[in-house]
C-alpha cells in the first residue's frame, strides 16, 4: 500500500482508475453514467464529446472536488471513498488542475497565485519563491511577477494557471478547456508545454472542443456523450 | 500551526468589519459586570470583617426613678461592668449621650429638644468573633440587672445586605455569560459569511491540497487580529470607566460606605475579560470554518 503523497506506486499500476462510476449533483439525474477507464502513468488523453456531455463532471472527479454517487474511483492506488479526509490534501497535491476560468486569485500577484500550492504544502518561503519565479519565467511571464490577474491577458492568465498546476510537480495534470480563451498560435504553444511535462512523466488529460488540437496533436481520446464514455480506450493510435 | 501569510482577501469582507466595534462593546460590558461583582464582593468583605464580633447594647432610660439621668448612668455602668466581666468581650465602651445625640442630628436636628426624648444609651460591645458568646448570651447576661435591655448584633442586616450582593453578583455572572454567548454567535454569523464571501477562494485553496487546519487558520488569523482591536478599545474603556468609579468613591466619607477597591482577584478577572474574548473568537472562528469544511467533499 502506498501512502497518498508517496511516489512508491508500481509504474505499471494506473494513476487513476474509474469503476462503473456514476454521478449526479444533489438530486438531479446522473450526469455521469457507467464510466470505467484506466490511466496509466505517463498518459496523455484528450477528453472530448459536446457541450453538457459530462467533461467537466468527469474532471472534477478526477480532482476530488466532487464525490460520486456510485461506482469506485481509485487515485494512486487509494479507493476515495474510503481515504481519511485528512488524506486527501496530499493527493491533491499529486493533481494539478488548469480551471477553464483559471480561477486565479484576483488579489494575489501573478508569483502568489503560483506559489500558493506550495505555500499551502508548508514550503519555505525561499523556496517558493524561487521556484515561482522559475515556473513564470518557463511560460514567459519573468517580467509579469507582480502583475495582478486583473492586469494580464486572457493568454497570460491561462499561463499562469498552468505555472500554478504544475508547481507542485504533479503525477496528473487535468486541463478544463487550456485553449478556450486563447487564440490558435498561443493554443499551439501551450500543447507544446503539455507535451513537455508529459515526456517529462506527467499523466496529462486535457478537456477540449477544440478538433483542430485533437488532430494536430494526436494522442488517446476518452470521448463523453450524453454523460457516458462511449470511446474508453485508444482510437486514434501515438502521438505523431 | 498558524501561517504567517494570508491567502484570503479579508480587507474586502464588509461582514467582518463591524466586528472591532461589536467586541470592544461586548468586553467593556463584560468588564464592567465583573468590576461591579468584585467591588462589591469586596465591599461585602469589608462589611463582614468589620461587623463580626460587634454590638451595640441599648440601655433604657431609667424613666421612673427619682433621678432619672443619675439612674440611668448607673445603669449603664453596671452593664459596663458586666459585660466586661465576660471572658470573650474584648471591650466594651459605653457611648456618651452627647456621642448618641449627636448620631442623631440628621434625623432629629440639633436643639435642646433632644435632650427631652427618652433615648436609649448605646454601648458598644467587641467580642471575639471566634469565640462562642453571641447576643443571646450577653443578653442573657445583662438581662437579670438591666430591665428591657436590648442586644443588636447587625445580623439580620448584615444578612440582607450580603444576600442583595449575592444577587448582584449572580445578576453580573449571568450578564457576563450572555455576553459570551452572544460573542460566540456574533463569531459563528461572521465567520460563516466570510466563508460565503470567499467560498471560491476556499474552493481553490481546498483544490491546490490546502489542509482544512490551514484555511480555519487563516480565519483564526483574521478573527483574532480583528478581535485583538476590538478587545482593546473595550479594555481601555473599561478602565477608564473603572477608575472614574473609584474617583468618584474616593468623595466625601459616606456612612458603611467602605472604599471602592477590586481586590487582586477582581483585577485578575478583570483580566481574564479581554484574554476570554480572544480565546472566544479565535476558537470559534477556526470550529466554525472545520465544521463547514467538512461539508465539502
Amino acid at each position: 500500500m502506498t501512502t497518498p503523497h508517496g511516489n512508491e506506486m508500481d509504474s505499471t499500476e494506473p494513476v487513476v482508475r474509474f469503476e462503473n462510476v456514476g454521478m449526479r449533483y444533489g438530486a438531479g439525474t446522473e450526469v455521469l453514467s457507467d464510466i470505467s477507464f484506466d490511466l496509466e502513468p505517463g498518459a496523455f488523453r484528450f477528453l472530448v464529446g459536446p457541450s453538457g456531455a459530462g467533461k467537466s463532471s468527469l474532471l472534477r472527479l478526477m480532482y476530488l472536488a466532487q464525490r460520486p454517487s456510485r461506482g469506485l474511483i481509485t487515485l494512486f492506488g487509494h479507493d476515495t471513498a474510503t481515504l481519511p479526509r485528512t488524506e486527501m490534501p496530499l493527493l491533491r497535491r499529486r493533481v494539478g488542475v488548469v480551471f477553464q476560468d483559471f480561477r486565479l486569485l484576483d488579489h494575489l500577484s501573478a508569483l502568489d497565485n503560483v506559489a500558493l500550492p506550495l505555500r499551502v504544502a508548508g514550503v519555505s518561503e525561499s523556496q517558493v519563491r524561487a521556484h515561482a519565479s522559475e515556473l513564470l519565467e518557463w511560460v514567459g511571464l519573468a517580467d509579469h511577477l507582480d502583475a495582478r490577474p486583473e492586469v494580464l491577458s486572457g493568454g497570460e492568465q491561462q499561463r499562469v494557471a498552468i505555472a500554478r498546476a504544475v508547481i507542485n510537480r504533479p503525477n496528473v495534470l487535468l486541463a478544463d478547456e487550456p485553449t478556450g480563451n486563447v487564440d490558435d498560435r498561443i493554443a499551439v504553444r501551450l500543447m507544446y508545454l503539455f507535451e513537455e511535462l508529459n515526456k517529462l512523466g506527467t499523466t496529462v488529460v486535457i478537456a477540449t472542443h477544440n478538433q483542430s488540437l485533437v488532430s494536430r496533436f494526436r494522442h488517446d481520446i476518452l470521448m463523453l456523450q450524453d454523460g457516458r464514455l462511449i470511446v474508453p480506450g485508444r482510437t486514434r493510435g501515438t502521438a505523431a | 500551526m498558524l501561517s504567517a501569510r494570508v491567502d484570503l482577501p479579508f480587507r474586502r469582507d464588509q461582514a467582518s468589519r463591524f466586528l472591532p466595534w461589536l467586541i470592544a462593546l461586548m468586553v467593556y460590558l463584560a468588564a464592567l459586570a465583573v468590576a461591579v461583582s468584585a467591588i462589591l464582593g469586596s465591599a461585602a468583605q469589608t462589611w463582614r470583617n468589620d461587623l463580626s464580633g460587634n454590638m451595640t447594647v441599648e440601655i433604657p432610660p431609667a424613666l421612673h426613678a427619682p433621678d432619672a439621668a443619675e439612674a440611668t448612668e448607673a445603669r449603664v455602668a453596671r452593664a459596663v461592668e458586666i459585660l466586661r466581666a465576660m471572658p470573650d468581650v474584648r471591650s466594651a465602651e459605653a457611648i456618651a449621650a452627647a456621642e448618641g445625640l449627636r448620631l442623631l442630628e440628621p434625623w432629629i436636628g440639633a436643639g435642646d429638644i433632644a435632650f427631652d426624648l427618652p433615648l436609649p444609651r448605646l454601648i458598644d460591645l467587641q467580642i471575639d468573633p471566634r469565640a462562642a458568646s453571641d447576643a443571646e448570651s450577653v443578653h442573657a447576661a445583662l438581662e437579670g440587672e438591666i430591665p428591657d435591655v436590648r442586644v443588636d448584633d447587625h445580623g439580620l442586616w448584615v444578612e440582607r445586605l450580603l444576600a442583595l450582593i449575592r444577587s448582584i453578583e449572580a445578576v453580573a455572572l449571568a450578564v457576563v455569560l450572555l455576553i459570551g454567548a452572544a460573542g460566540i454567535l456574533s463569531m459563528v454569523f461572521v465567520t460563516r459569511t466570510g466563508l460565503a464571501v470567499h467560498h471560491d477562494v476556499v474552493e481553490v485553496l481546498h483544490l491546490v491540497g490546502a489542509r482544512d487546519r490551514y484555511i480555519a487558520g487563516q480565519f483564526q488569523r483574521h478573527a483574532l487580529n480583528q478581535a485583538t482591536r476590538g478587545t482593546l478599545a473595550g479594555t481601555l474603556l473599561a478602565l477608564a470607566t473603572i477608575g472614574g468609579l473609584f474617583l468618584v468613591g474616593a468623595g466625601p466619607d459616606l456612612p458603611l460606605m467602605p472604599t471602592l477597591r477590586l481586590g487582586l482577584g477582581g483585577w485578575a478577572a478583570l483580566a481574564a475579560v479581554p484574554a476570554t474574548a480572544l480565546a472566544i473568537a479565535a476558537l470559534t472562528a477556526r470550529m466554525t470554518v472545520l465544521r463547514a469544511l467538512r461539508r465539502m467533499p
